[in-house]
C-alpha cells in the first residue's frame, strides 16, 4: 500500500499527487515513470514521476483524467491509499552539458517535463521552455518552469495566455535565431510528430517521450511496442524517449485508440457506479 | 486422466483434467513394478523417489506418499498438472515399451490434492533460524523453491517481486483452466508460513539494486528472474492493431482477469477467428484462452509437423478435443491488414519437411505454395527471452546467448555471493527443471553463506578487539 500524502487539483481535469514511496522516490530519475494499480480489480497505468523528494522518501504524480481508472485515481484523498506502485522504471533522459536546449510540452506533458528541466539546469545548460495548451486554464506549473528556465514561452490555441498558436510556430522561431543542441518534446502525439517535423530540417536531435498502452511495464509482454527507425522496440524498457525523427507516430496512434470501446464502457460503468461524485462529464 | 466434457470446459475457465479417484490412483499405483533400478527416477529432473512415494499410495497411506513427494518437489499440485511426463519420469517407465506406463503425474497429483480436500496442513519443519539473510529475486518456481529450501536450513529469506501478485509464469502464463490460481496461493502460503517474507511491486535493479540488498545486510543472492521477454517474429503486420504477443494475451487475462472485464478494469480483445503462432505450451494456452473469450475458430500455425510440437502431449490432445484446428507445416510471413489498421488475414508459406540434418532435425522448407487465412486477430507465441532488467544491472555477470546468467550445476555464477537459476539461465524450459534449480542453489547458498561466515568470524572476533 502507497500513502497519499498530499492532493490537489491543479488544472481542470488534472490532479497532482504526492505519495509515499520511499525506494522509488531514491532512484528517481528525470524520465522514468511507474505503473500503478488502484486496488485489485483495477488496471495497471504508467504515470511519469513528475517529482520527487528523496529526504521525504515521496514522489508526485501528475495526471490527467480521461478515463475511467485517472478519474477514480482522482476521486482518492490525501490520507488513502494505492494498492500498487512499482518503479522507477524506463531509461532515465539522458543528461549532459549540450548547451543550448528547448524542452517543449503540450497539455500535461508539460509536468512530465519538469525533473528533465532541473536535471538540465543543474548540468548548467541554457534552456528554454515552450508550453502549450489549448487554453490557460490547462497551463500546468508554470511558476514552476520559470523558476529554472532561461525563458519560459507560452502558447494557446485561444490566446487567452501567451501568444496564439501552437508550439510549433514559437519553436521554430526559436530555431532560426539560436544554435539549439536539443529538443525534448512530451505531449500529445500530434504535438510531438509536429515538433520532429519542425526540427527535422535543421537536423536538431529530437527526442520524444512515447506514451504507448503498457501492461505491466517491466518489458514482458510487448503491449508497449512502437515502431523506430522501422524496428520494433519496447517503449518501457527501451523508452520511452526515442529519436522523434525515427518514430512511426502513425502506428502509435492507430495503436493508442484500439481499446476505445472497451474505455468508453468502462467509464459509462464507471459514471454510473459514481453517481455524479466523478466531475467528469463529456469524456470522449 | 478424466476430463471435463470439451463442449462445456471450452467455454469456461474452470479445471479441465479432473484427477483421479482414490479408487483409480489406488488401483493405478499397484500395477506399479517397484522396480529394483527404477527408469522413472532417472526421468526426473529432480529425482523424485517415485517407487516409494507410489508404494505409500498401493498401501492408501497418502499423507507418507506426500511426505516422500515433499521431500524433493515443493510443488507436486504443480507438477503433477504441468510437468511434461511423456519425456520425463512417465516416458522412462518400464512399462513404456507395453505402451502403458506408470501415470506418474497423474498420480503425484492425486496425493497433492487428497491432502488438500482433506484440508490437511502440512507442518512446516525448520531448523533454529541462524541469523543469516538472504534475498530471492523473483517469486516463479525457481525463486519459491529457493527460499523454501533456505527458509527450512535456517535462514531468513526474503523474495522480492516485480509484479503485484508472487508466483511468475504459474499466475501469469498459465492459464486457470490448466493450474487453478488457488493451488498457487496455497503454495504460496506453505512458503510464507516457513517465515518467507514476499515483497511486492520490486522491480530489482530499479527499485533497489543488487548492491544495495547486499549492503542491507543480505549475505547472499538468488536470480530466478526467469525468461520473461517475448521473442519478436519480425514479418509485414507485427504491429497491428489485434496481434499481441501470447505473453500479453495471457497477462492480460491470468493475471489482470480480463476475462472479467468491465468487473476487472482491464480489457482484452475478444476475436472471431484467431491464428496462434507457434508450437509449444504457450500457444496451446493463447490458443484455449482464445477460445474461452468466445472465438468461433481459433488456429495454430506451427512451422513443423506434429511429431515435432514442443507443447505437452496432454494439451496438445486436449486442444484438439476442444476443437482447435492445426494447421502443421505452415510458416507465417505477412500479417495483412485493412485501411484502419487492424488484422484481416494471415499469409502462410507450405512447408515441406526436408531430410533430417547433422543434428537429425528435419528441417522445414517452403513449398512455393502459399495461402491465407482470414482471421482477425493474430497471437504470437514463438518464445521467450531473457528480460534485461535486472541481468544488465549487475555489473561484471557473466551472460550467455541472449543474456542468460552462466552458472554451474550448482548455481554458483562468477560472482561470489550470487546465484541464479531457472529460466534465466538455461532459457526458457519448465516448471519442474526451475525448481531443481532453485533447490540445488539453495544447497549452494548454505555452502557459501557458513564457509565464508566460518572464515571470516575469527577475523571479526579480531576486528572487534
Ligand atoms: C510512459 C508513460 C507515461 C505517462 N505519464 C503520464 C502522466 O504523467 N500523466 C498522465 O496524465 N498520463 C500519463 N500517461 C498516460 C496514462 O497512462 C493514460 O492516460 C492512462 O493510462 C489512461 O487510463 P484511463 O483508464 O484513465 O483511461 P482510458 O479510458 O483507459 O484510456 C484513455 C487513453 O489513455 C491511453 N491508455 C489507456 N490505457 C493505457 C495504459 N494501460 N497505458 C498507457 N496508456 C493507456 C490510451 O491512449 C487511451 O485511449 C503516460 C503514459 C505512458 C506510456
Ligand atoms: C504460457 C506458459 C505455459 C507454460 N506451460 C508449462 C507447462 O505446462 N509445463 C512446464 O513445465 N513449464 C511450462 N512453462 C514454462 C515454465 O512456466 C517456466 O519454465 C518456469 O515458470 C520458469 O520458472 P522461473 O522461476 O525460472 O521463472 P518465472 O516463472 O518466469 O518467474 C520469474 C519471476 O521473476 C520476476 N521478475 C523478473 N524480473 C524481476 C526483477 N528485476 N525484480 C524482481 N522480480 C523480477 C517475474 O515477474 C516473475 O514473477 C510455461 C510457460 C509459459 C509462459
Ligand atoms: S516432478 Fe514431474 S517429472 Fe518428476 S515425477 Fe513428478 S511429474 Fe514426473
Ligand atoms: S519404472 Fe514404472 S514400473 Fe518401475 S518403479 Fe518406476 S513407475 Fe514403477
Ligand atoms: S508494457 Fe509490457 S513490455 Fe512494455
Amino acid at each position: 500500500m502507497y500513502r497519499i500524502v498530499h492532493k490537489e487539483t491543479v488544472a481542470p481535469q488534472v490532479d497532482a499527487m504526492i505519495v509515499d514511496a520511499p525506494y522509488i522516490a531514491r532512484h528517481h530519475q528525470a524520465g522514468n515513470f511507474v505503473v500503478l494499480r488502484i486496488h485489485e480489480k483495477g488496471e495497471r497505468i504508467p504515470l511519469t514521476i513528475a517529482d520527487s523528494d528523496k529526504k521525504e522518501g515521496t514522489i508526485t504524480l501528475l495526471f490527467q483524467k480521461i478515463g475511467k481508472t485517472t478519474e477514480e485515481l482522482g476521486t482518492l484523498k490525501a490520507g488513502q491509499s494505492i494498492m500498487d506502485i512499482a518503479g522507477p522504471l524506463g531509461h532515465a533522459t539522458p543528461i549532459e552539458i549540450y548547451g543550448h536546449c528547448v524542452l517543449v510540452g503540450g497539455g500535461i506533458g508539460s509536468a512530465t517535463l519538469f525533473p528533465i528541466l532541473r536535471a538540465l539546469k543543474a548540468r548548467k545548460n541554457k534552456i528554454t521552455v515552450i508550453l502549450g495548451a489549448r487554453t490557460q486554464d490547462l497551463l500546468v506549473w508554470e511558476d514552476r518552469f520559470r523558476e529554472y528556465a532561461d525563458t519560459v514561452l507560452l502558447t494557446t490555441d485561444d490566446g487567452s495566455s501567451g501568444r496564439k498558436g501552437l508550439v510549433t510556430e514559437a519553436l521554430k522561431e526559436v530555431l532560426d535565431s539560436a544554435k539549439v543542441k536539443i529538443v525534448i518534446a512530451v505531449g500529445p502525439i500530434r504535438m510531438m510528430q509536429a515538433v520532429s517535423e519542425q526540427t527535422r530540417p535543421y537536423k536538431v536531435r529530437t527526442l520524444v517521450s512515447l506514451n504507448p498502452v503498457m501492461v505491466e511495464g517491466t518489458g514482458m509482454c510487448g503491449a508497449c511496442r512502437v515502431s523506430v527507425s522501422g524496428k520494433t522496440r519496447f517503449a518501457c524498457i527501451e523508452g520511452p524517449e526515442f529519436d522523434g525523427h525515427e518514430v512511426d507516430f502513425q502506428e502509435l496512434a492507430s495503436r493508442l485508440g484500439f481499446y476505445r470501446s472497451e474505455e468508453a464502457q468502462a467509464m459509462e460503468a464507471f459514471r454510473k457506479k459514481c453517481k455524479g461524485k466523478c466531475r467528469s462529464k463529456g469524456v470522449k | 486422466m478424466r476430463a471435463r466434457d470439451p463442449k462445456i470446459r471450452s467455454t469456461d475457465f474452470k479445471e479441465v483434467a479432473l484427477g483421479l479417484t482414490e479408487k483409480q490412483a489406488v488401483k493405478e499405483a499397484r500395477r506399479c513394478l517397484q522396480c529394483k533400478k527404477p527408469k522413472c527416477v532417472a526421468g526426473c529432473p529432480v529425482e523424485i523417489d517415485i517407487p516409494a512415494f507410489i508404494s505409500y499410495l498401493r498401501d492408501t497411506d497418502f499423507s507418507g506418499s506426500l511426505r516422500v513427494l515433499r521431500k524433493y518437489n515443493m510443488l507436486p499440485a504443480v507438477c503433477g498438472r504441468v510437468c511434461p511426463q511423456e519425456n520425463q519420469c512417465q516416458g522412462s517407465c518400464v512399462l513404456q515399451r507395453k505402451g502403458s506406463p506408470i501415470a506418474i503425474g497423474a498420480l503425484e497429483r492425486f496425493v497433492a490434492d487428497y491432502e488438500m480436500k482433506k484440508g490437511i496442513t502440512e507442518k512446516a519443519e525448520r531448523e533454529k533460524p541462524n541469523g543469516h539473510r538472504v534475498a530471492v529475486i523473483g517469486s516463479g518456481p525457481a525463486g519459491l523453491t529457493a527460499a523454501a529450501d533456505l527458509a527450512k536450513f535456517g535462514y531468513e529469506v526474503t523474495i522480492f517481486e516485480a509484479l503485484h501478485e508472487a508466483g511468475g509464469v504459474l499466475v501469469y502464463g498459465i492459464p486457470e483452466f490448466r493450474l487453478p490460481k488457488k493451488i498457487i496461493q496455497r503454495e504460496i502460503e506453505f512458503v510464507k508460513s516457513l517465515g518467507v517474507t514476499i515483497t511486492l511491486n520490486w522491480v530489482v535493479g530499479r527499485t533497489q539494486t543488487v548492491e544495495e540488498l547486499f549492503s542491507e545486510g543480505y549475505e547472499s543472492i538468488f536470480i530466478g528472474v526467469g525468461a520473461g521477454t517475448p521473442q519478436y517474429m519480425n514479418i509485414p503486420g507485427a504491429n497491428l492493431n489485434n496481434v499481441y504477443f501470447a505473453s500479453e494475451f495471457l497477462t492480460r487475462v491470468n493475471l489482470m482477469k480480463a476475462d472479467q472485464f468491465p468487473k476487472y478494469d482491464t480489457p482484452v480483445k475478444k476475436a472471431k477467428k484467431v491464428a496462434v503462432i507457434g508450437g509449444g505450451n504457450v500457444a496451446m494456452d493463447a490458443a484455449r484462452t482464445a477460445q474461452r473469450l468466445g472465438a468461433k475458430k481459433v488456429y495454430i500455425v506451427y512451422r513443423r509437423s506434429e511429431a515435432e510440437m514442443p507443447a505437452r502431449l496432454e494439451e496438445i490432445e486436449h486442444a484438439q478435443e476442444e476443437g482447435i484446428k492445426f494447421e502443421f507445416l505452415t510458416s507465417p510471413k505477412e500479417i495483412l491488414g485493412d485501411e484502419r489498421g487492424y488484422v484481416k488475414g494471415l499469409r502462410c508459406d507450405r512447408m515441406v519437411l526436408c531430410e533430417p540434418d547433422a543434428s537429425g532435425r528435419r528441417r522445414p522448407e517452403c513449398s512455393g505454395e502459399d495461402f491465407v487465412l482470414h482471421v482477425d486477430q493474430v497471437i504470437m507465441a514463438i518464445g521467450q527471452t531473457s528480460n534485461p532488467i535486472l541481468v544488465k544491472s549487475v555489473k561484471g555477470l557473466d551472460l550467455w546467448g541472449a543474456g542468460y546468467i552462466v552458472t554451474d550445476n550448482e548455481g554458483r555464477t562468477n560472482l561470489p555471493g550470487i546465484f541464479a537459476g531457472g529460466d534465466i539461465s538455461t532459457g526458457a524450459a519448465t516448471v519442474i527443471s526451475a525448481m531443481g534449480a532453485g533447490k540445488r542453489a539453495a544447497r549452494s547458498i548454505h555452502e557459501y553463506i557458513m564457509d565464508t561466515s566460518s572464515r571470516t568470524s575469527p577475523q571479526k572476533a579480531l576486528s572487534k578487539r
